[in-house]
């Protein structure tokens, strides 16, 4: 069993580092907001697999659920905010929006 | 506590949810060419919540909702701060011309919610709690940066709070996770008394995780290194919300990472509390650091800004820094100097950044440079500017004294070991009375004393003079306050 957990693991370690990856290299703002996803569902990977091989209570299970709420929450206010940058500026890559200085 | 009888102890959010729902609600049917209308029952709305919450007062400590918020003195504190901040945001935005040609009832709901968020990261004591508080506060601080929807440096600003603020969010999440698979609870104290009994091959993992879950709670209190997005945020943001952002969700912030530090990450001893050696992690040198780095960075980079918004910006990076500075002690009197500066941080900021608003009102800028001669046009509003800048430095006396003088105390106290620290706060004060003075030598030392321009309006006045008198005052009789802090010392322990 504790073979299995390890492989879950594994995986979601494999996804954080895409993730963090994706975001620290991508321009195109939705890319990163993809990156952000990977990260957040990483974390639910491992909720689950700790939840299910860890012989822990159901609350790893509620935990992953909240995630998908917010993540949805989140991806829908992160959309809201490029599409009116893109009314704006016509361009949703985050180097090019840079009014304000560095 | 179950969930039933812990709703009788949640009155302050009840009201802040029938504020919200009321908002919206009078927002559907009122007329359309009065927006104030909202405005004022929101500001209605508040002051029940602030009736409800001082009779809701707490002599002892209680865990509501099965163990997942706590209901103690301490958090209390917080949510009276919060309350105090949105108050005097919601009045001045209600008479700014900054929101004119956006909707204000959508404004005022989003600024109800979040004000909920901050409730519940300040009592919050589970992973999960703390985690949808932190989202809740976010998402509504993403869309009220970028209120200013036709506005280009709004959009960009909600943009890179969103992104910086996503992230920071998910590195904090993984953190948890990995928390949670050591320990097998989302609760605080659960997960403190586990990690006491883990087996030291997990201690990579701990670590691991905890510098994870501190990238959140920094992004939070914007401390260096994960400041990034604070001054183009804060500069592109309405200035109201600016305000707003760089004092009560700070304040949260700070609620939510003493009680982390102290429930999950120290041991109960003797006479206090100890830094618990898990993963043999140097916990309060890493805080030291953090709070140096912090503190020099904001100050130093403050020095070359030529928006006074921009400068404020990072003003308010260098201030987080001189609170963390009391974290690393542990002791009560750290704790104590970290809630009585907020107090005082929260009237200075707020004070400073109201005046940046009245002049742009008058002058549409933020500029250093069109801030010449201001002191003579505007008399009463540069006397006021004054006073505030000198409370930020830190001069007697001032509020920003007490505060300072608090937080250095509780740092020497520690022992020798501090004495650097406590050092370097003293030059970082100094290198920002600089760019302080600057604002003032700008109104005063150049310009035209023949010409005035119109004054700030008698609303401005009193609200400014309602954050002035006490910086002032606080500055020579700051006893109600320190009672007042001291009452608020107390965490819940199960």
């Amino acid at each position: 069993m504790t073979h299995s957990l390890s492989i879950y693991l594994l995986v979601a370690a494999i996804l954080f580092g895409l993730g963090v990856y994706a975001i620290m290299t991508r321009r195109n703002a939705i890319a990163i907001l993809m990156g952000v996803e990977l990260v957040l569902n990483a974390a639910n990977l491992n909720f689950v697999a700790f939840a299910r091989f860890g012989g822990m209570n159901s609350s790893g299970h509620v935990f992953a659920l909240f995630v998908i709420v917010l993540a949805a929450a989140e991806a829908a206010v992160a959309l809201a905010i490029i599409i009116n940058l893109y009314h704006n500026l016509h361009t949703i890559n985050v180097e090019e929006a840079s009014t304000l200085k560095q | 506590m179950d969930n039933l009888q812990s709703l009788t102890y949640f009155a302050p959010e009840w009201g802040l949810i029938a504020t919200v729902v009321v908002v919206l609600l009078v927002d559907l049917i009122r007329n359309r060419r009065d927006d104030r209308q909202v405005g004022t029952w929101f500001v209605a709305g508040l002051i029940v919540t602030a009736l409800l919450l001082l009779g809701n007062t707490p002599d002892h400590t209680l865990s509501l909702f099965r163990d997942a918020v706590a209901w103690d003195p301490f958090s209390h504190f917080f949510k009276e701060i919060v309350l105090l901040s949105s108050l005097f945001v919601a009045v001045v935005v209600l008479n700014s011309r900054e929101l004119d040609g956006y909707p204000l009832g959508e404004f005022y709901m989003l600024l109800g919610i979040m004000i909920l968020g901050m409730f519940w990261m300040v009592t919050s004591i589970d992973l999960l709690m703390a985690y949808l508080a932190i989202e809740i506060v976010s998402l509504t601080s993403f869309v009220l940066a970028g209120y200013l929807k036709r506005s280009r440096r709004s959009n960009e600003s909600a943009l890179k709070y969103v992104i910086y603020g996503a992230f920071s969010s998910g590195l904090m999440l993984f953190g948890f996770s990995y928390l949670f698979g050591l320990t097998g609870t989302t609760k605080f104290h659960a997960v403190a008394a586990a990690l006491r009994n883990l087996d030291p091959s997990a201690y990579g993992a701990v670590v691991v995780a905890s510098i994870l879950i501190l990238a959140g709670f920094g992004y939070k209190i914007s401390a260096v290194p994960f400041h990034f997005w604070t001054p183009d945020v804060y500069e592109g943001a309405p200035t109201a919300v600016t305000a707003y952002l760089s004092v009560a969700p700070k304040a949260a912030g700070f609620a939510l990472i003493i009680r982390f530090f102290h429930d999950v990450l120290a041991v109960p001893t003797g006479e206090g509390l100890a830094w618990s050696s898990i993963g043999n992690l140097p916990w309060p040198q890493l805080l030291a650091i953090l709070s140096v780095v912090t503190m020099t960075l904001g100050n130093l980079v403050a020095l070359r800004q030529t928006s006074v918004k921009r400068m404020l910006a990072y003003s308010s990076i260098a201030h987080a820094g001189y609170m963390l500075m009391a974290l690393p002690v542990l002791s009560q009197d750290g704790v104590f100097a970290i809630l009585l500066y907020l107090v005082m941080y929260l009237l200075m900021n707020l004070g400073a950044f109201f005046v940046v608003i009245v002049v742009e009102n008058r002058i549409a800028s933020e500029q250093f440079e069109d801030y010449r001669g201001l002191g003579w046009k505007m008399p009463y509003l540069g006397v006021l500017m004054t006073l505030f800048m000198f409370s930020l430095t830190g001069l007697p006396p001032t509020a920003g004294f007490i505060g300072k003088f608090y937080l250095f105390a509780a740092v020497i106290k520690a022992g020798s070991a501090y004495y650097w620290l406590a050092l370097v706060g003293v030059i970082n004060s100094v290198i920002s009375l600089y760019y302080y003075l600057r604002v003032v030598k700008m109104m005063y030392l150049k310009g035209d004393p023949q010409e005035t321009l119109e004054g700030a309006g008698r609303f401005y006045r009193s609200v400014l003079t309602l954050l002035a008198l006490p910086t002032l005052l606080l500055g020579l009789y700051w006893a109600p306050v320190a009672e007042w802090v001291r009452q608020s010392l107390l965490l819940f322990k199960p």
